[in-house]
């Protein structure tokens, strides 16, 4: 236990000596959570939207004003000509154009469907999709309305789907990507500073030095993997303060639960680094593996896109993928409020992922020495 | 109290050590001699514990390298020929540090490295990679003498160290030794052979021959020249044509030749080079150093195979 004092006592020191790591230790969280959170908004609030109204009938002036109270929509620009419009959507001025022909109130009033024209520009096609949902909802809500106050009835659609969104009522884009972003902060700080840590040794023959002395070799690995830990703990700290008293990030559930799994899951990904660096000969072999597995495991676990839309085989490989189980307990436990027993699969997954890389690592360390 | 024998390691194909027998006595200073790539750090890594061997038995006072290691690297203290101190450490945590892991302090052992760290202390709160060459190795050598080592193993400690520094780590050594420390030293230089108590004549993986420096070069027999004259390159292509000539080779100013029958024949061999064309002609008659007896040992040894 001495010895482990010791050799702990000379890592910090050498991390706190090493001024650009030191520094990125503190710079990176709140960089990656002010500006990539803000930034990497899917949001779709705002999208601008040319109209040209070809009617300019009472109808067509209701559902213009219906557009401007939406806060899905902003009116980027009326024109009465098509081709202008056109023109705004291809330049990227605008990214939906509402076509409202001649006829319009016209055919509604004497029964038949009133047609508007919608074109969206798809390059992002998440947000020509939403839009179109958006507008659709808009449009039959008017519908009803105005039969309602033509004719005094209703519309066969008695009944109507009201919306709430559980757990994040304000579809704050935010809520949703915080937990995200701060998993891979936590993830890309444990991981490559593990990892490079180790192959820093090699490289400078240091550990041939420590080989010739009588520190076991699990001694030595505890006081590899220790100091990270407690810096991937201190990372996910930082950032939860800031979501906190930055973003308001809800924190529903227990705290002592997030960090109980963040070190397990730290575990796991630093025994994954140290994998690596017993494959590895020099800090560049090792970034650019830790690298590429790193962004195939960001790619994959859901922290973008939605893991149920993945093909089968994605989702098996997710299995594998110890971000995947983390991005997820971090979700259910801040917005969701999420307690242990509902997240026993997560946590499941962690430790036998934890158990695996830990025990691979350290097998493959005493092989190499 | 080290004893090597029939040991063999090989690296995929190629032999690194081919049944090395060696014995290292108590405070001895032993020296292992050999080119780059002779097999040196590979018999030192298998001494240290740090490498399996393939084959053969290695005793460190008793213990096996392979079984025992934990004993054997309480007990030996090691150099690299690479410098692999920590080099963002200051040279007082280096120091302490190696003290700790060994489970001692600094303070229980600085009788040993007094005289070497003296040197370096006025730098103690400098970090170790800023400090210069010669710095650098006395502070690895007290990093390796902090624990009281019984064996010191110093893989080619004065591998691009200036002369100097040469001479004094030499004379550092043998200070250790007088204190009882058994040392074990590897060179590609054959200058410092002659320090070392006993040497081991390596190559290509094979102990070429084990005495002391006066005995190697008394091992060489019969007469060897000293040729001088002329443009080097052509005078060796020159001897080398001439019948009677067994061995030549560069060796300073001078070509070191020898005669197949090991006798003088100079006045022939003149004869002929002046037919040659080469005036301001030299030949005398020299001691052999340790150089010179390796070349002829690694000369036999690859005409035997």
């Amino acid at each position: 236990m001495r010895i482990l004092y010791y050799l702990l006592q000379k890592e910090f020191i050498q991390i706190v000596r090493n001024k650009i790591i030191l520094r990125l230790i503190f710079i990176l969280p709140v960089v990656q959570l002010l500006v990539l959170v803000n930034a990497a908004t899917m949001d779709m609030k705002n999208m601008e939207m040319v109209i040209c109204d070809q009617d300019h009938s009472s109808l067509s002036n209701r559902l213009i004003s219906k557009i401007e109270a939406s806060p899905f929509f902003v009116l980027e620009r009326m024109t009465p000509d098509v081709a202008n419009g056109r023109e705004r959507l291809e330049s990227g001025e605008a990214d939906l154009m509402l076509v409202i022909p001649n006829d319009f109130e016209q055919d509604v009033i004497k029964g038949q469907s009133g047609e508007i024209q919608l074109l969206a520009n798809a390059i992002n096609s998440q947000k020509a999709q939403l839009g179109y949902a958006y507008m659709q909802r808009l449009t039959s809500d008017l519908g009803h309305q105005f039969k309602l106050e033509m004719t005094g009835e209703k519309t066969q659609s008695t009944l109507s789907s009201t919306y709430t969104y559980w757990y994040n009522p304000e579809l704050d884009y935010k809520f949703f990507m915080l937990p995200g972003i701060l998993v891979v902060l936590v993830s890309v700080v444990g991981m490559f500073l593990t990892a490079m840590n180790l192959v820093r040794e090699k490289e400078m023959g240091t550990i041939e030095q420590i080989n010739v002395t009588p520190v076991p070799k699990y001694t030595f690995i505890v006081a590899k993997l220790l100091p990270f830990l407690v810096i991937g703990l201190f990372e996910l700290a930082l950032g939860l303060v800031i979501g906190k008293f930055v973003y308001n990030v809800p924190m529903q559930g227990s705290l002592w639960l997030v960090f109980g799994i963040a070190s397990l899951y730290l575990a796991g990904l630093l025994g994954l680094g140290l994998l690596l660096s017993t494959f590895s000969a020099s800090q560049q072999q090792v970034t650019f593996v830790s690298y590429f597995f790193l962004l195939v495991f960001i790619l994959m676990s859901g922290i973008f896109t939605s893991v149920d839309n993945m093909p089968e085989w994605g989702q098996k490989v997710n299995l594998f993928n110890p971000l995947f189980y983390f991005i997820d307990v971090m979700r259910s436990i801040l917005l969701k409020g999420a307690q242990f027993w509902d997240l026993w699969r997560q946590i499941l997954g962690i430790t036998i992922l934890a158990i695996s890389f830990l025990t691979l690592a350290v097998l493959n360390y005493r092989k190499t020495s | 109290m080290v004893s090597v024998t029939n040991l063999t390691k090989t690296y995929g194909s190629v032999n690194a050590l081919n049944g090395v027998n060696v014995q290292v006595k108590e405070s001895e200073l032993f020296g292992v001699i050999g080119p780059d790539g002779a097999g040196k750090s590979t018999l030192f890594r298998i001494i240290l514990s740090l490498l399996l061997p393939d084959s053969g038995e290695v005793e460190v006072w008793g213990f096996d390298p392979v079984k025992d290691y934990r004993k054997i690297r309480q007990m030996v203290g090691y150099m690299p020929g690479k410098f692999s101190l920590y080099e963002d450490l200051s040279v007082e945590e280096n120091l302490g540090f190696f003290a700790t892991v060994f489970g001692t302090t600094i303070k229980e052992n600085y009788h040993l490295i007094k005289d070497i760290y003296q040197q370096i202390e006025p730098f103690k709160t400098r970090p170790a990679g800023k400090l210069s060459g010669g710095m650098k190795q006395k502070l690895a050598l007290s990093c390796a003498l902090i624990h009281k080592p019984k064996l010191l193993v110093l893989d080619e400690p004065t591998t691009g160290v200036d002369a100097v520094s040469r001479s004094e780590f030499w004379e550092m050594l043998q200070k250790l030794k007088k204190q009882g420390i058994t040392i074990l030293v590897s060179t590609p230089y054959m200058d410092e052979a002659s320090l070392c108590d006993r040497v081991a004549l390596i190559q290509k993986g094979k102990i070429l021959d084990v005495a002391a420096p006066s005995e190697v070069v008394a091992g060489f027999d019969g007469k060897l020249f000293g040729v001088s004259g002329g443009n080097m390159y052509h005078l060796i292509n020159a001897c080398k044509s001439f019948e009677g000539v067994e061995s030549v080779f560069p060796f300073g100013e001078e070509l070191h030749l020898t005669f197949k029958d090991r006798d003088d024949h100079s006045e022939a061999l003149m004869e002929f080079l002046r037919g040659k064309g080469f005036d301001k002609l030299n030949i005398r008659l020299i001691r052999p150093n340790i150089e010179d007896r390796f070349m002829s040992l690694m000369s036999s040894e690859s005409f035997h195979e």
